[in-house]
């Protein structure tokens, strides 16, 4: 999976679970504001990406991951 | 002084209905909810019956994080209780401004707690299981639930007393009515109708196995029944001082006047008959009436060979020579268990006010003890007053409720 293609699919996984529009997800946007995530559903975030990318986000990594550009960077290095 | 308490708003979604009137109809047809489930048999159920009931989608209504907390319990009681309180003319406004208390009955969530057990195992990785399970697995999901939604301020607690659960919610709040520490309280039942909420049940061999003709196997006091059915869903029913009713000019639709209760102090799962009669008696004392103003007893009556007919026995040695029909709607809807206090308290009701006695479908022929009651094989037209609802559960708990028509 290219990369472009990892941003897509994150993209799509994400506005389906936590019901936003795709094209409201920017790389620049702060994901916790534009998926209107709290303490609990930030935790259904990091079970979903460890679900559909086998890839597990630590408490200490997920508190350092504030916008998109920087869960794609996150991903890509470990997808 | 003590309050007198009252009914103002009735909400149910049910195998029988998802609305006061579609349940009004179905009592009166005779319909009967329950049906055959295959997949219960692959599971490796000795009985596949059940109530046929759907989870509703409330995309449209809840937000994905309020949804993400319910389990299906939940959900039905969030329908059934928006249309008790539309029923009852209460909107969010008057919540938000008052002390609205919630009590509701129920006794388990083994769906969400078998899913994240399952989870854990597979995965060694409690992250997982996600954010709502623990919300979704507690016994109080359903009052955790209700009380954010409606933003709720007064008290807030769930009743777990097995099958008598709601019927114990709707008596303990119009203790708390009557004596004046809530004005209003939300009160109902939920009861989950997956297949992993009722597997141990089906273990015990409490259901029946007429499996070739499932509106025939509920037959609540026939001779031949064999088990009862799991059913579910959720009742609602909104509880409220006279004065506080008055004055907001809203809809009296009856008062509960007798709540009476007691345990067996005997065996987990057989019931005797000295409990459940304390209970009746309880009741009438309690209601401060003549049993003969009764005009309808709706009977806990689950068919099962051992508890109707200690039932029977029991409303028999209450009754004495005084004759009133006894039927279990539970012929219909199957046995209801957390909710069916509540949702027999709607049934009843809706009878009540539409002057008839639906009938104990699949009484073909009594027993030694079902045959010393007056009980209908078929609908009777008939205006009432009064009823007595009795609700009991394992472990030997009792509740019963009689209620007036206002």
């Amino acid at each position: 999976m290219d990369k472009q293609e990892l941003i897509e699919k994150v993209n799509a996984v994400l506005a389906e679970e936590f019901e936003v529009e795709v094209s409201d997800i920017t790389p620049e946007g702060d994901i916790k504001k534009t998926l209107q995530l709290d303490s609990l559903s930030l935790v259904d975030m990091v079970a979903l990406i460890e679900n559909e990318f086998s890839v597990k986000i630590k408490s200490t990594e997920i508190s350092q991951i504030k916008t998109f550009a920087a869960l794609y960077d996150f991903l890509a290095e470990r997808v | 002084m003590e309050k007198r308490v009252v009914i103002t708003g009735m909400g149910i979604y049910s195998c029988l209905g998802k609305t006061l009137d579609e349940v009004r109809d179905s009592l009166y047809e005779g319909k009967s909810g329950i049906i055959f489930d295959p997949a219960r048999k692959e599971m490796g159920f000795r009985s596949a019956l059940t109530a046929k009931m759907e989870i509703p989608d409330l995309k449209k209504q809840l937000s994905r994080s309020q949804r993400a907390f319910m389990p299906e319990e939940a959900k039905y009681a969030y329908c059934a209780t928006v249309d008790a309180l539309a029923h009852a003319k209460i909107d969010q406004d008057y919540l938000d401004a008052h002390e609205v208390g919630l009590l509701y009955g129920n006794d388990s969530s083994a769906d969400a707690v078998v899913k994240s057990v399952d989870t854990m195992r597979e995965k060694k990785d409690t992250t997982l299981v996600g954010s709502g399970a623990i919300f979704q697995s507690m016994n109080s999901t359903v009052t955790m639930n209700l009380s954010c939604i409606f933003k709720l301020k007064g008290i807030n607690l769930t009743i777990s007393g097995a099958c008598a659960s709601s019927s114990h919610a709707i008596g303990l709040g119009a203790l708390l009515i009557k004596n004046g520490l809530q004005d209003m309280i939300i009160c109902g039942g939920a009861q989950e109708v997956n297949p992993f909420s009722i597997g141990s049940f089906d273990g015990i061999s409490a259901f029946s196995v007429r499996e070739s003709d499932p509106t025939k196997a509920s037959r609540p006091f026939d001779r031949d029944r064999d088990g009862l059915i799991p059913g579910g869903g959720a009742a609602t029913v909104i509880i409220e001082s006279y004065e506080s009713a008055v004055k907001r000019g809203a809809p009296i639709l009856a008062e509960v006047i007798g709540y009476g209760f007691s345990s067996n102090g005997d065996h987990i799962s057989t019931p005797n008959v000295d409990g459940p009669r304390r209970s009746l008696q309880m009741a009438i004392r309690q209601a401060g009436v003549d049993l003969r103003e009764i005009g309808y007893i709706n009977a806990h009556a689950t068919s099962t060979p051992v508890g109707d007919r200690q039932e029977a026995k029991a409303i028999a040695e209450v009754l004495g020579d005084y004759k009133v029909e006894v039927t279990s709607t539970k012929s219909q809807t199957g046995h209801e268990m957390w909710m069916a206090g509540a949702s027999e308290v709607i049934y009843s009701t809706l009878m009540m006010k539409n002057n008839f006695i639906a009938a104990n479908l699949n009484f073909e022929n009594p027993d030694e003890d079902s045959a010393k009651l007056l009980i209908p094989d078929h609908r009777i037209e008939k205006h009432f007053d009064m009823f007595l609802s009795n609700s009991f559960g394992f472990g030997g708990t009792n509740s019963t409720l009689i209620i007036k028509n206002l």
